[in-house]
């Protein structure tokens, strides 16, 4: 026999917006409060995800779902637009980015060689990150620091000059800093 | 449209001067002076993309070819649609789509309805000049009833439109930038992993084949070459309206005669008539719907047949599962019988019976794998579903000259029908089937009236109140899933009481269903003027059948006495009635 209970709840809705505030910071879950009582919330997605890859460093598949349902923002959009901009970033990135210039001053400089050399001695593709979380590899365009060419960017600080071969020491150095930082704080 | 406030522009097309009114587009400009310009994104009933670039057109003192489809005409503007070096663009630009397609045509299912097969032929694209890198995506066919192919997308976008625009679903979107552009749910994930609801309006709107319905035709071709196998076919409403284009007859041809035969000579053992499923669904609703008035809820009743609309009510609108009627739709309803009540009147071992089912629909592939519609050791009562287009294939298949067929009629007893069965098919047809019923249970007397046209929703949205003896009943008819999002929210919010609302996924009902052959070369699908051809012919059925109303077709009135009881039993409610639940994702609305 069909039940026919009219007391029975079928939503789901209460279910999925708690999972879904839980994904995101309180703030966050705040501020898309706030642009759902205003006109056309849907027109600040972009500004929710700018503050989701702040805290998060990247949007992941369960914080986009979250701003989706929570934004009332169809989830297809949400990642149509988080695909579609360079600057969102779907994937965790490592301890150290690592970005070589590919403008042209670095290019005809020998950009290319350097990108190489860090693919070899990381084993990883641009746009990867290692499998230990500490080095994500990409290219940028120019950094305004022709002068310096060829240049590579780790994390916010420039390498000017810089020859394949001097790739493994900087990679070196990069992991003794990240071995004084497990010396400095060690795991709880 | 005779609006007076209305300026009107006046340009000239191809050297003719022509007036038009204000805000009209180059594009349609032409049209009224019989030029069709070329075009592939652009469609009527979706929003402007303007991003293929086919429709372009010269004018005069521009220093650019524009787009017609979104340029609005101005005071003697001066358009050339026609040139070598326009032509030459079109070639061009065309033959740039072209540079990174799959070049198997032959092999292809739309061989022969593809919009850009028909462009190219029509441009001039008689070499390959360009010889891009081939897109690498993954064919993806991981849902019951519509599978992907990225790699022949050419990314005009009517899939995305009419997903989120007519229906309301938002399943589709561009994902990425650039060479890797490809069209799929969020995260790129799976169809059946998304909010998709298997209307299958992407299938219909794509202009190549990126979209297509999950084949049943090998299953079904070879259930017909087992000797161990009692094979029976039942037909929906809407087939017998649109089977006929298959075959280049004009669409509003009904052809139900050549379609028994037709299915007779691709060997089925008994053919039977869904309309039969469809009388029996409104006298269980009818009587649903009567005792849920009597006891004050759940209201309204929502009708249950349109398995695209079922599919959104449970992603999109779970709160109102208990207002949905429990009623299987005609097509679950019959099988279920054709194992049960046919298979004992025939002596034959249900296990043995296969049941096909051809609807215009591809969404009534999921709805035949759903657990719920399977007896209980686990077998499906319906066992493969066929769109109309895979019928008419099949047809063709076999070598059946279809215009040439002789008429024959359904199997009885599980073919007869009632016109009120035959109107199932179109939008408002499920409400206009229950009134007919309903006015003479409420009033217990012979009621005259048969036709309720007032709930024939044929511009997608309506409400109406229908007087049912002292009672009124609040009545909105529905179709295409955006219109039935206005009617469920003031439902949801409360603010408007309707005692029954009839919901169709489809435009126009299933008559424009997902499964629903390709528009002959000169219409577009969604168009008003096919789908009221169509709905034209159910209702010309209708009409020449001598009984129209569902509780008087003797043949249900049999089964209620040898097999079911009454409408509502206990055993009525095992065989003909479900259940549904809430689905995830769930969608936004």
């Amino acid at each position: 026999m069909i039940e026919h209970n009219p007391d029975r709840t079928t939503d789901n809705w209460p279910e999925i917006r708690a999972a879904s505030a839980a994904a995101l910071p309180e703030d966050i879950v705040a501020f898309i409060e706030k642009v759902r009582q205003g006109p056309h919330p849907e027109s600040q997605l972009i500004g929710v995800l700018h503050r989701v890859q702040a805290h998060f460093g990247y949007l992941a598949e369960e914080q986009l779902d979250a701003v989706a349902q929570l934004l009332q923002v169809p989830t297809a959009k949400v990642t149509g637009v988080a695909t579609f901009y360079h600057f969102f970033r779907l994937e965790a990135r490592g301890r150290f980015g690592i970005s070589v210039c590919m403008g042209t001053a670095c290019y005809v400089k020998g950009a290319d060689r350097i990108a190489a050399r860090l693919r070899e001695e990381l084993g990883i593709e641009l746009g990867q990150t290692t499998t230990d979380g500490l080095f994500s590899l990409e290219q940028t365009r120019c950094l305004g620091t022709c002068g310096l060419a060829p240049v590579v960017m780790i994390n916010d600080r420039i390498h000017g000059q810089v020859k394949p071969d001097d790739v493994p020491a900087l990679l070196r150095r990069c992991q003794e800093l990240a071995g004084k930082d497990r010396a400095d704080q060690p795991r709880k | 449209m005779s609006d007076t406030k209305t300026k009107t522009i006046t340009l000239t097309i191809d050297g003719q001067r022509i007036s038009v009114p204000e805000g009209t587009t180059v594009m349609d400009a032409a049209e009224r002076i019989g030029v069709q310009i070329p075009r592939l994104c652009y469609h009527p009933d979706l929003s402007l993309a303007g991003s293929c670039r086919v429709c372009i057109v010269e004018v005069k003192d521009m220093n650019q070819y524009m787009a017609s489809c979104s340029v609005p005409v101005w005071e003697d503007m001066e358009v050339q649609t026609n040139s070598p070096q326009i032509r030459q663009a079109r070639r061009d630009i065309v033959e740039l789509l072209l540079d990174n397609h799959p070049m198997d045509c032959q092999t292809c299912e739309r061989d022969g309805h593809c919009e850009l097969q028909n462009l190219a032929y029509w441009m001039g694209v008689r070499e390959r000049l360009f010889e891009g890198e081939r897109k690498q995506f993954e064919f993806e066919a991981s849902s019951r009833s519509v599978i992907r192919d990225s790699n022949k997308c050419v990314l005009c976008g009517r899939c995305v439109r009419v997903c989120a625009e007519v229906q309301g679903v938002f399943n589709l979107s561009q994902q990425g930038r650039g060479f890797t552009t490809v069209v799929t749910p969020a995260h790129g994930r799976k169809m059946d992993n998304s909010v998709c609801i298997q209307c299958g309006q992407c299938i219909n709107v794509c202009p190549t084949a990126a979209f297509l319905e999950q084949d049943s035709t090998e299953k079904v071709w070879a259930a017909l070459a087992d000797p161990e196998l009692h094979v029976v076919v039942q037909t929906a409403p809407a087939i017998r309206a649109t089977i006929g284009e298959g075959f280049l007859m004009p669409p509003g041809t009904p052809e139900t005669g050549k379609l028994v035969t037709a299915l007779r000579r691709l060997g089925f053992d008994g053919v039977f008539n869904t309309n039969f499923g469809a009388d029996l669904t409104i006298v269980e609703e009818a009587h649903e719907l009567l005792g849920r008035v009597q006891a004050g809820g759940p209201l309204p009743i929502l009708t249950s047949c349109s398995p695209g609309w079922i599919n959104f009510m449970e992603k999109f609108y779970p709160s109102l599962i208990p207002n949905a009627s429990s009623c299987r739709s005609p097509m679950s309803m019959l099988s279920v019988l054709l194992k049960t009540y046919y298979a004992q009147k025939a002596g034959i071992d249900p296990r043995k019976i296969f049941v096909v089912s051809v609807m215009p629909c591809v969404a009534k592939k999921f709805e035949a794998g759903r657990p719920e519609h399977a007896s209980d050791d686990g077998v499906p009562y319906t066992d493969a579903v066929l769109t109309t287009r895979e019928l008419i294939w099949m047809i063709k298949a076999y070598g059946i000259d279809f215009a040439s067929l002789p008429d024959d009629t359904y199997d009885s007893p599980l073919g007869l029908s009632t016109g009120a069965g035959d109107i199932f098919g179109t939008t408002g047809g499920v409400m206009e089937a229950t009134l007919r019923t309903a006015t003479e249970w409420v009033t217990g007397q012979r009621v005259d009236r048969i036709e309720f046209t007032e709930v024939r929703a044929v511009e997608g949205l309506r409400e109406t109140q229908i007087k049912l003896g002292d009672k009124t009943l609040n009545i909105a008819v529905a179709n295409g899933l955006e219109n039935a999002k206005t009617v469920l929210d003031q439902i949801v919010a409360g603010t408007k009481q309707f005692h029954a609302v009839e919901i169709m996924a489809c435009p126009g009902g299933c008559i424009g269903g997902g499964g629903q052959p390709y528009p002959p070369p000169n219409m577009k699908v969604l168009d008003p003027e096919l789908l009221a051809l169509r709905a034209k012919a159910l209702y010309a059925i209708d009409r020449g059948n001598q009984i129209r109303r569902s509780h008087e077709n003797p043949s249900v009135q049999a089964l209620y006495r040898d097999f079911l009881g009454e409408p509502g039993s206990e055993k009525a409610h095992e065989l003909l009635h479900t259940t549904y639940r809430p689905r995830k994702p769930r969608g936004i609305r």
